[in-house]
């Protein structure tokens, strides 16, 4: 009874009020915010654009610099984690928390909000892990914000091959390469961080429950988000 | 979700009723009153601050090369001999814009009013999100004092004009500043995290927090605006945040954005800016347009005029600011057909504001005019405005802006919708909502005095500014007096020191009267001003939880004077039942998920 009225006053004021959206005003929460971080990708994504094409001279090829088959395989972690978070939602909406108990029937992988959360959060730390070894690889080889370091091995590249490094967009190349991969890293880690949150205070304690699983859809969202931002990254910055 | 909109209603009982440490209650509150006056006093700050650099510009434009009174306490790298020095006149240039534009009228109409009016005036206890509304304020104030601290590292505050134009901001070997430059880029990340926290509860608590009865057209003209200019923030901030961080790589890890000789575009910066810059112009004008509207209404005793065409100006206003920002870089060397579809859209915004200021004429029109402070305010918020606004129309057009640009007539325009248009809908709105806030009432006759002082002295001051900018003075010049054809005008620049000396002094009356009534103004009734909304049900000041455990009903719209069924009163409140009136019937309760 009590958690009841608790989930209901969560939404709301204590007693009823106008219709609003018809979504409780977290999820809406989120929906705005997701609005406004729309328009920071948008000028990082629409600066990107107009920088590259205002460039006297062609880009780098695509595979050139950035292992593209690696950051094809943290692409495929990050869509992994995206179908194992609808997994933990369609889990707890049935109200299947349990994880590595003995369920009549079951295996692991049948359900369970625990186990789900848990692969998501695995995987979106994978991706921050890759996307950090891929950014120390590429610095050692002479990739930074400003362009090609002096004397290193992507500067002789260039010297060799300036068509196919381009040479001559390399500080601008650095510039947005860092920068809209670092920001979308950078958000990736704020949802795993908040996913840890809420695995140790919401998850692992069972407070969510086929009745209320707010939580866990507004991370969701957030994270399918996030998941959405890095296939178009990864297609105008590693691909084309 | 929150601390303070928890749970059952005999929670909030218990709530309302525990003692709460000082700390809690008024240093890291969640209670969007609280939030608003913490707002309030650091918003007021930062106009002081604002206000002594515009002094010190004034000394230097009017006298220059004569010492300056008080500059000894100044170090050697600022003043010499007392004299301003041109590096520290730029900086007192780019840091008043700062200033005002970002931590004095924008926290003061949004981060006071939108916090202490929207749960008050839409009868609910609190913002969706209490927490997130505190760390919207923390982070503001956190944002200040980055700024602020600009002026205390070795090399001085920010150069490059409160518009940062790259590449000046974006190479400290060109600006000469290299550590304050970074900090304006930190601080304006920081200021747009804050404002989209703010938004972000803004948007929600009105979409879904609204009293039983509340609908959509019948909120108040203030929480329309107040909406709309959250639902601008909300989508430009992280515009500008997106150009601050480009603009802080480019000065911190060596990268080329906006510096043309490693590729980057220069223009990109102005482009960046001005996307959010227009939007931001409405958002410093809309929340105050809405609020006059309110006292416009409650000084003339009658219902706002066109209350539905008031709501689609300020949605309109608010769809041509995202189309208009290239009328700001007429001179950029943009493509002519270009700028004409920009004049084409800049002009249409016209329509929406004369509607606006038609719509207030109309309501004043044959009303039983109370001519109150905030409502004395409030019309010389609509003249100025209005004047604001046809200068506007100039430089809307490319041949007409060509010459003016980038020259006094631009800051008389800016100053006369910044100042005449904002800050006088402010003076109106702080002593309207003061007894709300603090149960006490504002000085009537030191408010008028100080309303009469600042008219005139304000139209003193930037008047004569459109003046001199079509005599040709240039807009951030350090010594008009170097250039020949500009010595004509050198007693005009004095008369306008003179007078924004005047108008500086006169806001010690707005000051002494804002502090004085805290602890001896006379004592507020319930509803002062015997208006309709619902903020005044509540005692003064309004309590924690506001009208917790319940909400009020509402039963008409907001601007219900004069009406026949009030009775012997002139006025019927949003809250009040008539023997006619029915309850509102309550919403289901949505589904969990």
């Amino acid at each position: 009874m009590m958690r009841a009225t608790q989930v209901v006053d969560e939404m709301r004021p204590p007693v009823p009020a106008e219709p609003g959206a018809g979504v409780y005003s977290k999820k809406l929460g989120m929906w705005v915010f997701l609005a406004s971080d729309v328009m920071f990708f948008t000028a990082l994504i629409g600066s990107y654009i107009v920088l590259r094409f205002g460039m006297p001279s062609p880009w780098a090829q695509p595979g050139a610099v950035l292992n593209v088959p690696l950051t094809g395989l943290n692409t495929f972690l990050l869509i992994c984690s995206s179908v194992s978070m609808v997994k933990a939602y369609a889990a707890i909406a049935d109200g299947k928390k349990y994880f590595l108990r003995k369920v009549p029937g079951k295996r692991l992988q049948d359900g369970g909000l625990k186990f789900w959360m848990l692969i998501t959060i695995i995987c979106g730390a994978g991706f921050v892990g890759v996307q950090l070894i891929e950014y120390i690889k590429l610095v050692g080889e002479g990739f930074t914000p400003a362009g090609y370091r002096e004397a290193s091995l992507l500067a002789e590249h260039a010297l060799a091959d300036p068509i196919k490094y381009g040479a001559g967009v390399a500080g601008m190349y650095g510039s947005t390469f860092f920068t809209m991969t670092g920001f979308h890293g950078f958000h990736v880690t704020c949802g795993v961080i908040s996913m840890l949150y809420l695995y140790f205070t919401k998850v692992l304690p069972e407070k969510y429950s086929a009745q209320d699983y707010r939580g866990i859809e507004v991370i969701g969202l957030y994270w399918h988000f996030v998941d959405l931002v890095w296939i178009i990254l990864f297609t105008i910055v590693y691909l084309i | 979700m929150t601390t303070v909109a928890h749970a059952q209603p005999h929670a909030h009982g218990d709530a309302q009723h525990a003692p709460m440490s000082f700390w809690r209650k008024y240093i890291f509150s969640t209670d969007h009153k609280i939030i608003g006056i913490q707002f309030l006093f650091v918003s007021l700050f930062f106009l002081l601050i604002g206000g002594l650099l515009a002094m010190q510009i004034r000394w230097q434009l009017g006298f220059p090369g004569k010492p300056l009174p008080g500059g000894g306490i100044l170090p050697e790298s600022m003043v010499q001999n007392g004299v301003i020095l041109p590096e520290y006149y730029i900086q007192l240039v780019t840091m008043h814009g700062t200033f005002m534009v970002f931590f004095a009228i924008m926290p003061l109409l949004v981060g006071v009013y939108a916090n202490f009016l929207i749960p008050l005036k839409i009868g609910t206890h609190d913002m969706a999100f209490p927490r997130i509304n505190m760390w919207s304020f923390w982070l503001a104030l956190l944002a200040g004092m980055i700024m602020l601290s600009g002026f205390f590292v070795p090399d001085g505050a920010p150069r490059a004009g409160w518009t940062m134009y790259a590449p000046l901001s974006a190479r400290p070997d060109l600006s000469g500043a290299t550590i304050s430059q970074k900090l304006w880029s930190i601080s304006i990340v920081v200021l747009g995290l804050s404002s989209v926290m703010g938004s972000v509860n803004y948007i929600t608590t009105i979409i879904n927090h609204r009293a039983p009865g509340m609908t959509w057209f019948r909120m108040p003209l203030s929480v329309w605006s107040l909406f709309i200019t959250a639902i601008l923030a909300v989508l430009a901030l992280p515009v500008l945040q997106g150009a601050a961080i480009l603009l802080l790589f480019d000065q911190t890890l060596g990268t080329h954005f906006f510096d043309p000789g490693a590729g980057g575009q220069a223009l990109l910066w102005q482009h960046l800016f001005w996307f959010f810059g227009h939007p931001e112009v409405y958002i410093l004008i809309l929340p105050a347009m809405g609020m006059a509207s309110d006292i416009i209404a409650n000084g003339s005793r009658k219902p706002i005029f066109g209350y539905h065409s008031m709501v689609f100006a300020i949605i309109g206003i608010a769809f041509l600011g995202w189309i208009v920002w290239g009328h700001h870089m007429f001179m950029s060397g943009m493509n002519p057909t270009l700028g004409s579809t920009f004049m084409v859209s800049t002009l249409l915004i016209a329509v929406p504001s004369a509607v606006k200021v038609f719509n207030w004429m109309g309501t004043m029109w044959r009303g039983n005019l109370r001519f109150h402070v905030p409502m004395l305010n409030a019309i010389g918020f609509v003249s100025m405005f209005t004047i604001g606004g046809l200068s506007g129309i100039f430089m809307a057009a490319t041949p007409v802006d060509i010459p003016l640009h980038d020259t006094q007539f631009i800051v008389a325009h800016l100053h006369y919708v910044l100042f005449g248009g904002s800050l006088f809908a402010l003076f109106a709105a702080i002593p309207y909502w003061y007894p709300k806030m603090f149960g006490r009432m504002m000085s009537e006759r030191i408010g008028k005095l100080h309303f009469f002082l600042t008219f005139i002295f304000y139209n003193m001051t930037f008047f004569p500014m459109h003046i001199i900018g079509m005599g040709g003075q240039m807009r951030r010049i350090y010594d008009p007096t170097i250039y020949d054809f500009l010595k004509p005008q050198q007693p005009l620049n004095v008369f306008i020191s003179y007078s924004a000396f005047a108008l500086f002094a006169v806001q010690f009356l707005f000051a002494f009267n804002f502090l004085w009534s805290l602890k001896f103004g006379k004592k507020a009734p319930m509803n002062p001003w015997e208006d309709n909304g619902l903020e005044w049900s509540l005692p003064n000041p309004a309590p924690h939880g506001n009208w917790a455990p319940n909400t009020p009903n509402v039963y008409r719209g907001p601007y219900e004077f004069s009406a026949p069924e009030a009775g012997d009163k002139d006025y019927l409140p949003q809250y009040v039942k008539l023997p006619t009136d029915r309850d509102p019937v309550p919403a289901p309760l949505p589904a969990t998920h």
